[in-house]
């Protein structure tokens, strides 16, 4: 057992907890502003594509050679936000069902990178490899700050300051924070909006740092764990946090157990359960076998203004 | 304006809508919109491929949105159809495994009965931890729905599967428990056309959740649960009990997808056969208002999507089958948004007014 932890599998922990801890960041902003979201995987499907593709372009078409991935990863988050646009229009605006909406917009997010890469790639839902040396950085180290700084700051944002008291107190109770004066709808937009950013993030993370092109369906759940972990850790930034690493962490032993790990028997360790671990760890802490998991209390329901 | 025309009016317009959309995503990656129509629709109507096709496709998505529309109907949001119909189709393809030297009258009905139970666990789990513990059954069934795919590829592939066999598939099941496709018994129709009789049983169904719902005193309570769970309180039913039911009836249809796949399809269980039937089931309850009627139509016309979209693969210039996922998403969204096209034509009838 004890080879398990070496020091690659704990690099490629902090790789592969990446994508989940900017998606389930997003999320996080989205939900205490008591809109849920389960179109994290649409929006980081959306981001992971636009960056691939926009990455290419900018190579090839640009000439910007180094400098594409970051135009790249722009064009993924502004990707994701444009998807938040319409996600938040339909639920905040014509109080759609968030659900539904959500649940339509991965059904969405599943085709729309297929049918544009058929006519602009000539190629079945990917896009064309970029070379090695145009990708995002991808030493643990420095994924590893930016990942701790941007906690750090998200931390600051919900507890410290007058926006993060409002976003609290929109997703807890709408009408005391709207008769205080507060603008329900535009603290939802933002919480929203600054989630397609981060999920957008993600997604770009995943086709332009972990991967080197965009693949159909890349994200392949990562959204909906991002959800699992952002619950995992009750809604709160440094637990979600863990838990998206905790998340990362079984991804990371299941890839590289593979065949290599014999049970006593002389059995493989079955990966699918290794793999199953992050969805019945947030089945169970939901159920409040583990502590308890509460929820924003207004999430899910769109708000009235009484009139 | 009255009920049922409100009830056509809103799924038309959805629908045209959601196909503007696409017609002008179409222009953009620079194709003929209704060229690219044309092959995605023209080709649902031919006799006997096309009908077959259509029907075939058609079966599991009445199933799953049957499944969705149980659940809308006590308030829930059963998402997990995906999971519900994994496990059943596994489940089943295990019964016509194990006991395959069965006679067809004791093994097709042992393997239908897998098929719903397996589902209506599966379902019912969610409906479980909801009414105990007031866990939400959205995060709950999409948390089941990949455990389902894994336990199932697990057995698949450590306990079921052909030695050699390259794919993730598990040993046939016993031909005692294949159902006949309907070519058998119409006239004229190949036998080839994998519609078989569970399109009949799907069909069947529709009427069984009619009369369930609108015809027994637990079809009334669910819906009365669903409409107002205060006031259903107030009078007597058990909201905890009505939860844990629709749960399970709503797994067990979508569990029956396996009858279609397994029995009637394949005859052994595939890792990954859904084509997002379960998550399609959502579209096709919301588009067909939650309505068994509703959803026969909206299942027919999902699948005609689904069907031409090899056409459109095959013959258009740039245009994937991928438009199917796009024109399926635009028109939930629509749908969803049903406050869209209300104020739309709420500012039409007041400008009317100013004129």
């Amino acid at each position: 057992m004890r080879d398990i932890f070496t020091l690659s599998l704990i690099a490629s922990t902090i790789r592969l907890a990446t994508p989940l801890v900017l998606a389930a960041l997003g999320g996080l902003f989205s939900e205490r502003s008591g809109v849920i979201n389960i179109a994290l995987e649409g929006k980081m499907l959306a981001g992971a594509f636009t960056a691939a593709a926009v990455t290419y372009a900018a190579d090839n078409k640009l000439g910007l050679g180094a400098a594409s991935p970051w135009v790249g990863l722009l064009g993924g988050m502004l990707a994701g936000l444009f998807i938040a646009v319409i996600y938040a229009v339909s639920c905040i605006r014509f109080k759609a069902e968030q659900v539904v909406s959500g649940a339509a917009i991965n059904i969405l997010m599943l085709g729309i990178p297929g049918f544009l890469s058929g006519a602009f790639f000539l190629s079945s839902g990917s896009t064309p490899q970029l070379p090695k040396d145009h990708l995002l950085p991808q030493s643990p180290v420095i994924i590893a700050i930016t990942i701790l700084a941007l906690v750090a700051l998200i931390w600051y944002v919900l507890y410290k300051t007058p926006f993060g008291l409002r976003l609290r107190s929109v997703g807890e109770n709408p009408e005391a924070a709207d008769a205080a004066g507060v603008s329900v709808s535009r603290i939802r937009y933002s919480g929203v909006l600054l989630a397609g950013v981060l999920a957008g993030l993600g997604g770009a993370y995943l086709s332009i740092g972990q991967s080197s092109l965009f693949t159909r369906n890349m994200t392949a759940g990562r959204g909906f764990i991002a959800l699992a972990a952002l619950i995992f850790g009750k809604w709160r930034p440094v637990q979600t946090l863990l838990a998206c690493l905790l998340f990362g962490f079984t991804e990371a032993v299941s890839i590289q157990m593979q065949g290599v790990f014999k049970l006593p028997s002389g059995d493989d360790i079955p990966v699918q359960f290794i793999q199953m671990v992050p969805y019945v760890l947030t089945i169970v802490v939901l159920a409040g076998f583990i502590g308890s998991s509460r929820p924003p209390r207004a999430l899910g329901i769109p708000y009235q203004k009484e009139k | 304006m009255n009920k049922l025309a409100r009830d056509l009016l809103f799924p038309i317009i959805a629908v045209v809508a959601a196909f503007i959309v696409g017609a002008i995503l179409i222009l953009l990656v620079g194709d003929n919109p209704i060229t690219a129509y044309r092959l995605l629709l023209g080709s649902a109507l031919s006799w006997p491929d096309g009908i077959g096709y259509v029907l075939f496709y058609a079966t599991p998505l009445i199933f799953t949105g049957l499944a969705v529309l149980v659940g809308f109907r006590c308030g829930l949001f059963n998402i997990g159809a995906e999971g519900q119909l994994y496990i059943a189709a596994f489940a089943t393809a295990w019964v016509g495994i194990k006991f395959a030297n069965l006679s067809p009258w004791l093994l097709i009905p042992f393997c239908c009965a897998a098929a719903i139970l397996a589902g209506a666990v599966w379902g019912g789990i969610p409906g479980v931890l909801k009414a105990k513990f007031g866990s939400h059954e959205v995060i709950n069934t999409i948390m089941l729905n990949f455990i389902a795919i894994m336990i199932a590829s697990y057995f698949t592939q450590y306990h079921y599967k052909v030695g050699g066999d390259p794919i993730l598939e598990s040993a046939p099941i016993g031909e005692g428990a294949h159902i006949p496709h309907l070519g058998k018994f119409i006239p004229g129709f190949p036998e080839r056309i994998p519609l078989n009789v569970a399109f009949i049983l799907a069909l069947l169904c529709c009427l069984l959740v009619y009369l369930f719902l609108w015809r027994t005193k637990w079809g009334y309570e669910i819906r009365a649960t669903g409409s107002n769970p205060f006031a259903a309180e107030y009078g007597g039913i058990s909201i905890r009990k009505q939860i844990i039911l629709a749960m399970a009836v709503s797994g067990g249809l979508a569990g029956m997808v396996g009858i279609n796949e397994v029995l009637g399809n394949r005859h052994r269980y595939y890792d990954g056969f859904s084509d997002n039937f379960g998550f399609t089931g959502i579209a096709v309850a919301l588009l067909g208002r939650n309505h068994p009627v509703g959803v026969i139509l909206a299942a027919l016309l999902f699948a005609a999507l689904q069907h031409g979209g090899i056409y459109v693969d095959g013959f258009s210039q740039n245009v994937t089958k991928d438009i199917v996922q796009v024109l399926q998403g635009i028109i939930i969204l629509f749908v969803a948004a049903e406050g869209f096209f209300k104020w739309l034509l709420r500012r039409a009838s007041m400008e009317r007014l100013r004129a």
